[in-house]
């Protein structure tokens, strides 16, 4: 794993990905600590960071788009699988080296609240509250976006689908409250949502018929709910989504909660996306 | 050493590898023989972990390698057909990955990717980006991958495929010489390319096993085609009224005719191909014609899969 990792590592200093990446984020909230905390003169280092999780959309699938997608192009997952390292290793070799070049760009944006305190009063606990949930939120859309680059060799798709779904995640709040509410509403949306699962299952084991009774016995299971307590359906489809929303739990901490919850929720987003890449690697000894 | 045991694999409702069984010893040079599409590639990614299979085992000195993939893998040493190289950096940087993914450190990592530099021959590039090799270095810097942590087999998926003439004969010499303290399997569609680097040779098709022998008693094997080539110093009638005559011809064609010169095709029966070429030589020598040509059609590998593959279906 040691090796994986440090070689993931090196590539991304070799290209200018790294670079790119933390000069990204580095611009992105220096340009919100100029606007909040120099500008309008607040003290509160969280708000930059609530303006600077936009950045997210765009940083974190230029990241991870090539990681497991650059592979399968070059073929040099064949290297990977033929060595004595199992596909577990390289998953957590390679999102080892993620978090690491995430930490580098945190590490220096962990001092900014420092010099604002020697100008005034910051209140520390939630400026560095706030950036820890940053870097959860971060680490878990890093997550993400490796297993989207696991599903195809197009870095370009990987990317695009990458930022279809996290902005699609950022903006599903404000989405939810222009969703429809009504019982059958969210009825027909979690068929929508069991229809999206079966198809990953697909993609995953390749197996048609397996998606499709997954898929049969969701639909069957939500029917026999609806019939027998339609109205729990009212206004569900909105709960679901800002639920499901990484983005919402992070400006918790951003309100000064130090949310126990939300770390919990963040790390199951983690250990699950890094489970379906390692998967989605294994599979493709299956195709 | 290499334990191939009823191998299956399919893709879909395609059989790519149907029930193959199969076992190397420790040394030497195995040729893996067969025409595109006969599954030589998925099996080689079935060995070494590279696919799953349908069904079937393949241990590696015991180790079996998808119950214990760890030490199975340790004793491989692959080369796909496609070298999988990381483009952006230097061969040594590559090396140093493989060699720290395969368990080496320090001292003895260093010692190893030295040796597997001057073994390939690859000390002058080893500092230049992999994307500015040529493909014959690429496929050194492949081969020394395969080489490091001192694996005691080495499978190489069609090495020589794509390289100039020039690269081929330097690959080849390169895999005489590895075979001299390891196994190597090597897999091909070119026979004589088999021929004269391996000690034994496998021939698949359609999936399956048709030969395991040395290439000699291959060769045996295979009634001969039984065609001789003659070129005679003299007009077609009078070389085909001599060949006619020699004890053994089944029957002679002519290809082309003029006054000087003539090519004709001999065609012999259940006799010794050399036995009934000597005829013909001993014939226009009494006549006093010359013969500016005489060639023995040897076997080649359409005639070996066609024999092989109709001897299977015969055999069912």
């Amino acid at each position: 794993m040691k090796a994986i990792f440090t070689h993931e590592l090196k590539s991304y200093f070799h290209s200018m990905t790294a670079y790119v990446f933390a000069a990204f984020l580095l611009c992105f909230v220096g340009l919100g600590a100029m606007i909040y905390n120099l500008e309008a003169a607040v003290s509160n280092f969280e708000y930059v960071l609530s303006f600077g999780c936009l950045v997210f959309v765009v940083i974190v699938p230029v990241l991870t788009m090539r990681v497991l997608a650059e592979e399968k192009r070059q073929r040099t997952d064949q290297l990977l699988y033929s060595l004595p390292v199992s596909t577990t290793e390289v998953i957590l070799g390679k999102y080892a080296a993620l978090i690491v070049l995430y930490l580098i760009p945190l590490a220096v944006i962990s001092i900014y609240p420092l010099i604002f305190a020697q100008f005034g009063e910051v209140y520390l606990p939630t400026s560095y509250g706030s950036i820890f949930a940053f870097f959860l939120l971060g680490a878990a859309l890093l997550a993400v976006g490796m297993f989207i680059s696991s599903l195809t060799e197009n870095q370009g798709l990987a990317a695009g689908i990458g930022i279809a779904v996290i902005l699609f995640n950022y903006y599903s709040v404000s989405l939810s409250e222009y969703v429809s509410s009504p019982a059958l509403g969210s009825l027909i949306a979690l068929l929508v949502l069991i229809c999206a699962v079966a198809l990953i299952i697909k993609v995953l084991t390749g197996s048609g018929s397996l998606a499709y009774w997954v898929g049969m016995g969701l639909a069957a299971a939500l029917l026999v709910v609806y019939l027998v307590t339609g109205e729990s359906f009212e206004g569900l489809l909105p709960d679901i989504m800002s639920a499901l929303s990484l983005f919402e739990r992070f400006y918790v901490f951003v309100n000064g909660i130090f949310d126990l919850k939300a770390v919990v929720f963040y790390l199951s987003v983690i250990v699950f996306f890094l489970f379906l890449s390692v998967q989605s690697l294994e599979k493709r000894r299956y195709n | 050493m290499l334990q191939v045991e009823h191998l299956t694999k399919c893709y879909g409702t395609v059989t790519a590898v149907d029930d193959l069984s199969f076992e190397i010893g420790e040394g030497s040079v195995y040729g893996f023989l067969g025409p595109n599409g006969a599954g030589k590639s998925t099996t080689m990614n079935i060995m070494t972990g590279c696919l799953s299979a349908t069904s079937g085992s393949v241990k590696i000195s015991g180790y079996d390698v998808y119950e214990s993939p760890r030490e199975a893998k340790r004793l491989l040493g692959y080369l796909p057909e496609q070298p999988p190289l990381y483009l952006g950096e230097t061969p040594l940087e590559y090396l140093r990955f493989v060699g720290e993914a395969k368990g080496l450190r320090g001292g003895e990592l260093r010692r190893q990717i030295e040796d597997v530099i001057e073994e390939t021959r690859i000390g002058d590039m080893r500092s230049r980006r992999i994307s500015a090799l040529s493909k014959g270095y690429r496929q050194r810097v492949g081969i020394a991958q395969a080489l490091l942590g001192s694996p005691e087999a080495i499978i190489l998926d069609e090495p020589t495929v794509g390289l100039d003439p020039l690269q081929i004969v330097e690959i080849r010499e390169l895999i005489a010489s590895l075979g001299k303290s390891r196994t190597v399997l090597i897999s091909s569609h070119i026979l004589s390319e088999v021929q004269n680097m391996c000690s034994k040779i496998l021939i698949i098709a359609h999936g399956r096993l048709v030969a395991f022998d040395e290439p000699a008693k291959l060769e045996e094997r295979l009634s001969s085609p039984g065609e001789i080539t003659v070129t005679a110093e003299t007009d077609a009638a009078a070389a085909k009224s001599l060949i006619d005559g020699v004890e053994g011809v089944k029957s002679s064609a002519v290809e082309s005719d003029t006054p000087e010169r003539s090519v004709l095709t001999v065609s012999v029966g259940q006799r010794d191909v050399y036995e009934v070429s000597k005829g013909i030589f001993l014939a226009f020598a009494h006549s006093g014609f010359a013969l500016s040509g005489l060639a023995v059609k040897k076997a080649n590998l359409e005639d070996i899969f066609l024999e092989l593959t109709e001897g299977e279906e015969a055999a069912e």
